[in-house]
Order: structure tokens, then C-alpha cells, then sequence
């Protein structure tokens, strides 16, 4: 059972999130938006959005660069004023992004009718999936301490060895229950990508830093005649 | 220089009888949607008023357009990393409170309500949600002056030119004074939605100038609608993109004027191309406030001038276009005549839409023995205009006076000289006085009368061939291009997930 959920589970989510993702870039773009509410709902959306999104965003790239670095991570971590530091900064980033996640499914509740005319099934299995993995992220901070260094020996391992496809579970076979779960709804969110407004995170658009700010498309090249296509004249 | 073409519009405010069909032809065609119920591509506002959404031209609330600093052009909703940081909640977008919740009618309970004492109810009930509703606001709430110490006393435009006691004064009912403004989208040639887009969805087409949302790339981060000063982007909730007016180019691509000018029961509206010279847009929008106005004229090309000609032909602009560029009546108001103003140039976005201010608030002074006054008391009556001069130069001029007190006097000696042909109670020679002072010809008024007055259909709407035709290469077959390349969306376009 082990096997499947951190060999094969792994690997089907992310070629599933990669594969559909494509397909649906290329398919029908259309569907990829952030599909916003904050026209018809403006007041909890702050209270909710803003926690949210600041609060998931720093931890997920803490997540990142311990995975990434583990040396430098373990070296950061290394003293015991730096971990308590980074561990409470950890814990109130995490409850923030909760306290922000709860505003958001209360106001997608079916009180808010005009909030619940832009939501999705898939919304609320989303809001779901996020919920179950940020409890637990708290749960394993609260009772499976330090969990920022025992990271960089279980976790961190086992991905790597899914990056280099020698997959190597032994170091996560034997954490407790909850622990896994965090791990397979880690994948299991990242399965869901492709399939809910999820992707508006991939299209992050990073690149507004260094796009020209006006743009203009011809129907045509300028001054010939050509082929139909558009080009984008900076 | 380099030249391009840009489909450009002229409202003449006189004519305008805020009838809103232009506003209806608009919404039966493009917006009758899911998801863009509250939107409105064309409004008529009533002036002085607070316009749709409410207070739009309140740019400390909203941040739209581009400000000024150290001589530099920046928008006003913050810098590019400001705007990534804000991304997730968006603190300048316009909710549904600031536009309206759209209503209907349950018409049905009127013929499907059990037989009982009462006449049967059609409730009013939200047409996003279905629910039934209060209803508290609609976009053109404050038409014809209703509710004025609401929405007319708080128009920003007022507040800005008269202080407590002269709006006081201005909202007695002898001196009630008001007039339309149908709104557009301006297809800007710098236009800040474009500048504000994160994805860089929005584009001015090259040829025509149309400001277009490209459908497939937005992916609603509603920046644009924040960073438009006129509030002419849309977002729509059902389908998670922006939407804005399109300038009808389906209409135009096949020869028809855009649906809002085409039902103007008035024929206030013009349309036509004007050359613009795009190296110099950037110069000309950081240029100072009382500058602007000029400036903007000045980058507008004259399509008789030959070097602009050879230019415009380097630069791709077809000769069929520089033909209706030369016919364009929207070169004549706005350029040759100086009779056109752009709405709000204090934003910076070089607006292609112009309007002649309404001569309605002065002429009401004119008449103290039923008589026109006369060219020697054309400026006091001005002066004493009932929507002061610093009101339409709010509007139209950045705040300077100048431009508008220039626009009045060839609009009032324009009068004067016809009323000295037709009626004759005015001395030919005192009306040609006042054409002197106004510095127009008999020829020009004769000109401008005649466009404003009597001008046929083609002559108001002048439609450059767009030769989409040619943008497909010579050789191709036009039914093979279709099939490969579709038209519009090839699959039906439905909200995500």
C-alpha cells in the first residue's frame, strides 16, 4: 500500500498535473483565469485572499528551498535561537494562511448566493483538499517537533530519489500516520491542478516585471503583405 | 515619425438627447450574457453626476491612468511589483456596489399568480443570482438630475470648481442646468489598461488602433479594470475575463458603423480615422496639464501633407486608408476646426474619443429681450454661463480654460453668422465681427454647419476599408485559411474549473 502512495502516486500526480495541464493550454486556453469573485464579493475576499495567499506562498517556498537546499536549510537551521525563530515564524504564517483559508470557505457557503453563482464543485473539493493539508501541516509543527530539520532526513531524500527515479521510500515508510497524509495530499493537490482554477498559480505572470507596457498586434507585418500571422511589435 | 491609422470618434454633446439607445442597441448586442449583466460598454451619464460605476472620475479612490513624476510617465495603481504583490486582492477594483446589482422582473407571476383579491406583483429579482432583490441603484440612476444631493452635488468635477455655497446656489431650481455624456471605451493611444495587464492580454490592434482583451491569454487578474480612469473594462464573473467595448470591429470590418453610432436617434456621433504620429505618444502624454490638449492635436497628423503621406505609406498605412483619413469628419472637428475636446487628458491616456462641449448652459443666458446677444457681449456671456467655463474645462481640458473659451466662441459666432444669414435680425457685419473674434471664415462656419447639421450618413461615418483581406497572403485560399486558422473560438468558450 506504501508503495503505491509514495512511488506510484508520486509520479501519476505529477505526470497527470503536467500531461492535462498542457493539454488544456493547448485545448482551450479559455479556461485558464484566475475565475475571481472579488466583483461580487469584496469585504471577506480581504480578510480571506490576503491571509491566504501571503501566508501559503511563504511557507510553500520555504517547503521549496529546504527541498531544494537542503544543506543550506539544515545549516540555517542549525542554531537553536534560528529554529525557534523560523519554527514560530512557521507556525504563525501557517495559522494566518488557515485563519485566511476558513474566511474563504465561509464565504463561498451557500448564504452567499451571489459568491456561490461563481463557484464550482470543483472549488469546494479544492478548498477541501487545502484545508485537510494545512491542519495537518500545523498538526505535524504542534505535536512532531522539530519538523524543519527532521524534514531535511525523510522528506527531502524521498524526493530526490523520485527526481533521480530510484525511488526510495525507507525514510518516510516509518513516519506516523498523519505525517503520510500531509505527504500524499501534498501530491494529491498537485494531481488537482490541471482540473480546477488551481492553474491561475502555474500562470503567475512573472513576466509583467519586464514586458514593455503597451502592446500592439497586426493583423499583418507591417508595410508587405504576408502570411496572416500576428506579430507583436514592442 | 511613424504613422499609423487610428478609428477615432467625435460625440457633439448639443445633439445628444439622452435618449440611451445607443446604450441598448450596445447591450442587445454584446452584453446579454451571463456574467455581464451589469456591464454597460456604451452609458449615457447626465452631467453634473457621479457617473457609471459611481465616482469613476475619482482617481484618489480608483487609481486609474497614468500620473506624472519627475517627468516621468507612471501608473497611478503602482509599480509592476505593486501590482503582483496586490494580486491576490485587488484594493482599487470597483465591486458590484459601486456598479449594480442587475435586476429583472419575475414577469411571470403577473400571468401564472393564482386567482385571489390582489392584483398579481412582478418582483424585481437579481439576474445573477435569481433571487428576489431590493432594488437600490441602476447605471443611469441619477438621469436627468434625479436624486441630485446624492449624485450630482458629489460629481468630483464639481466639487473640484465650486465650493459649498456655490453648488448651494447652483442646485436652485431656476439655475438647474444639465447635459449627456455617452461614454466609450476611448481606444487610448496610450492606453493604461494595456499598461496595467500583469499577462498582457490587452493590445491596441496596429491598424486601426482598437484596444482589444484577447479572450484565450486574459487570465482575470482585473488589473485593467483598475487601471482604466474610465472604468471601460469590465470583468465578468461567470467566464473569469475581462471584456471590453470592441468598437463593433466585426461591424466595421464589413463596412457598417458600430451599433451605438449607427441607432443614434440625435446623429451626435462621428467616426472616422485620423494619422497619428506613435513615436511621439509618450512625449505627448508627459507633457504638462495645460499642455496636453495641444499636444495630443499636435501628434495627429494632417493626411494632405505630403512627407506625412510618404510616411504613412512606409510605415504599412494603405493608400485607401489615407483616402478616408482625408474624408475623416472626426480630422475636421478635432483638428482642423479644434472643436472636439478629449474627455479627462489629465489621465494621461491620449483618449480617441473627442467631444464638442454643449452649448446649452450659455445660450440659456442670451435671451434678455428674447434677442442673441450680440458679438460685443460674447464674452461676458461666457462668463456668466450657467455650467461655468472651469466645469467643461474640468471635464474636457485638464482645467484650462483656454481651449474651451476657444471652442465657444466658434460655436456661438458659428450661430450668430447663421442666425445674421437666415433670420436677419442680426447686422451681417457685427456677425462677421464676431466670426473675426472667433477666428473662423464664412467657409468654415459653412463647413461645420453643414457636418453638423446636415451631414448625410456616409459623410458622419466615414469607414476605412480594414483589408483584413489582405492580411491573409495572396495565394491562400481564403476557405482553407478559415479551416485551418478558425474564426473566433473553435471551441465554444466555457468558465473553467
Amino acid at each position: 500500500m506504501d508503495a503505491f502512495w509514495f512511488i506510484a502516486f508520486p509520479y501519476l500526480a505529477l505526470v497527470l498535473a503536467i500531461g492535462v495541464g498542457i493539454y488544456r493550454y493547448l485545448r482551450s486556453r479559455y479556461t485558464y483565469s484566475s475565475l475571481s469573485s472579488q466583483l461580487l464579493e469584496n469585504r471577506k475576499l480581504f480578510w480571506g485572499s490576503v491571509p491566504w495567499h501571503y501566508g501559503i506562498t511563504l511557507i510553500l517556498l520555504a517547503h521549496l528551498f529546504a527541498g531544494l537546499f537542503p544543506g543550506a536549510a539544515a545549516f540555517i537551521l542549525g542554531g537553536r535561537v534560528r529554529l525557534l525563530v523560523l519554527e514560530l515564524t512557521g507556525m504563525a504564517l501557517a495559522l494566518f494562511a488557515l485563519f485566511g483559508l476558513i474566511v474563504l470557505m465561509i464565504r463561498r457557503l451557500p448564504t452567499n448566493s451571489l459568491v456561490r453563482r461563481a463557484t464550482s464543485y470543483m472549488d469546494g473539493i479544492v478548498l477541501g483538499f487545502l484545508l485537510v493539508q494545512v491542519v495537518t501541516g500545523v498538526s505535524i509543527a504542534i505535536f512532531e517537533r522539530w519538523g524543519s530539520l527532521w524534514y531535511l532526513r525523510t522528506a527531502v531524500p524521498w524526493f530526490w530519489s523520485l527526481v533521480k527515479l530510484h525511488p526510495d521510500m525507507s525514510t518516510v515508510a516509518t513516519l506516523p500516520g498523519f505525517v503520510k497524509v500531509h505527504f500524499i495530499i501534498g501530491f494529491a493537490i498537485i494531481l488537482l491542478f490541471p482540473f480546477t482554477r488551481l492553474v491561475h498559480l502555474v500562470m503567475f505572470p512573472i513576466h509583467y516585471l519586464w514586458r514593455p507596457y503597451q502592446v500592439v498586434i497586426w493583423n499583418r507585418r507591417r508595410g508587405r503583405t504576408a502570411v496572416g500571422s500576428t506579430e507583436l511589435t514592442r | 515619425m511613424n504613422v499609423r491609422a487610428q478609428v477615432s470618434m467625435v460625440f457633439h454633446l448639443d445633439k445628444c438627447i439622452g435618449c440611451h439607445t445607443c446604450s441598448l442597441a450596445c447591450k442587445n448586442l454584446w452584453t446579454d450574457r451571463p456574467g455581464t449583466e451589469y456591464m454597460w460598454w456604451n452609458n449615457v451619464e447626465t452631467k453634473p453626476g457621479t457617473g457609471y460605476p459611481t465616482l469613476y472620475e475619482d482617481q484618489e479612490q480608483y487609481h486609474g491612468g497614468w500620473i506624472l513624476e519627475n517627468g516621468k510617465l507612471r501608473l497611478k495603481l503602482g509599480s509592476r511589483p505593486t501590482e503582483l504583490v496586490n494580486i491576490s486582492f485587488n484594493p482599487r477594483l470597483p465591486t458590484l456596489d459601486d456598479y449594480y446589482e442587475p435586476f429583472t422582473y419575475r414577469y411571470k407571476d403577473l400571468i401564472d399568480a393564482p386567482p385571489g383579491e390582489d392584483q398579481p406583483v412582478a418582483r424585481p429579482i437579481s439576474m445573477i443570482t435569481g433571487e428576489e432583490m431590493e432594488i437600490e441603484a441602476g447605471p443611469n440612476w441619477d438621469d436627468d438630475l434625479s436624486g441630485s444631493p446624492v449624485y450630482a452635488s458629489n460629481d468630483p468635477n464639481l466639487r473640484k470648481v465650486m465650493n459649498e455655497e456655490e453648488r448651494r446656489q447652483f442646485f436652485e431650481m431656476q439655475q438647474l442646468v444639465y447635459f449627456y455624456l455617452p461614454r466609450i471605451c476611448n481606444h487610448c493611444l496610450n492606453p493604461s489598461c494595456v499598461a496595467a495587464c500583469p499577462t498582457g492580454a490587452i493590445y491596441k490592434r496596429g491598424e486601426d488602433g482598437i484596444v482589444l482583451v484577447s479572450q484565450e491569454k486574459c487570465q482575470g487578474w482585473r488589473m485593467c479594470v483598475s487601471g482604466c480612469p474610465y472604468k471601460k473594462v469590465y470583468f465578468n464573473w461567470n467566464s473569469g475575463k475581462a471584456e471590453k467595448c470592441i468598437l463593433c470591429y466585426p461591424r466595421l470590418e464589413t463596412g457598417q458603423a458600430p451599433a451605438c453610432m449607427h441607432s443614434c436617434v440625435g446623429k451626435i456621433r462621428y467616426l472616422g480615422v485620423l494619422l497619428y504620429d506613435a513615436d511621439r505618444i509618450e512625449e505627448a502624454a508627459s507633457r504638462p496639464d495645460s499642455e496636453l490638449v495641444d499636444a495630443q492635436r499636435e501628434i495627429i497628423l494632417d493626411p494632405f501633407e505630403p512627407d506625412v503621406v510618404r510616411q504613412a505609406m512606409a510605415d504599412g498605412v494603405d493608400e485607401k486608408v489615407i483616402e478616408a483619413a482625408r474624408q475623416s469628419p472626426t480630422y475636421r472637428y478635432v483638428k482642423l476646426w479644434r472643436l472636439a475636446l478629449p474627455l479627462h487628458p489629465e489621465w494621461r491616456t491620449l483618449p480617441m474619443l473627442f467631444y464638442v462641449p454643449p452649448l446649452l448652459p450659455v445660450t440659456a443666458t442670451l435671451t434678455q429681450q428674447g434677442r442673441q446677444e450680440l458679438a460685443a457681449d460674447f464674452f461676458s456671456s461666457l462668463e456668466s454661463a450657467r455650467l461655468p467655463i472651469r466645469y467643461m474645462a474640468s471635464l474636457f481640458t485638464a482645467g484650462d480654460e483656454k481651449p474651451v473659451i476657444a471652442v465657444y466662441r466658434k460655436l456661438l459666432a458659428g450661430r450668430i453668422f447663421k442666425r445674421a444669414q437666415t433670420v436677419g435680425d442680426i447686422r451681417m457685419d457685427e456677425a462677421l465681427k464676431a466670426l473675426d473674434e472667433a477666428q473662423l471664415t464664412p467657409g468654415e462656419v459653412e463647413d461645420i454647419y453643414h457636418l453638423t447639421s446636415l451631414a448625410s450618413f456616409e459623410e458622419m461615418f466615414v469607414i476605412p476599408p480594414m483589408l483584413r483581406e489582405v492580411a491573409i497572403e495572396m495565394g491562400v485560399d481564403p476557405h482553407e485559411f478559415q479551416e485551418e486558422r478558425g474564426a473566433g473560438f473553435v471551441r465554444i468558450p466555457e468558465r473553467g474549473l
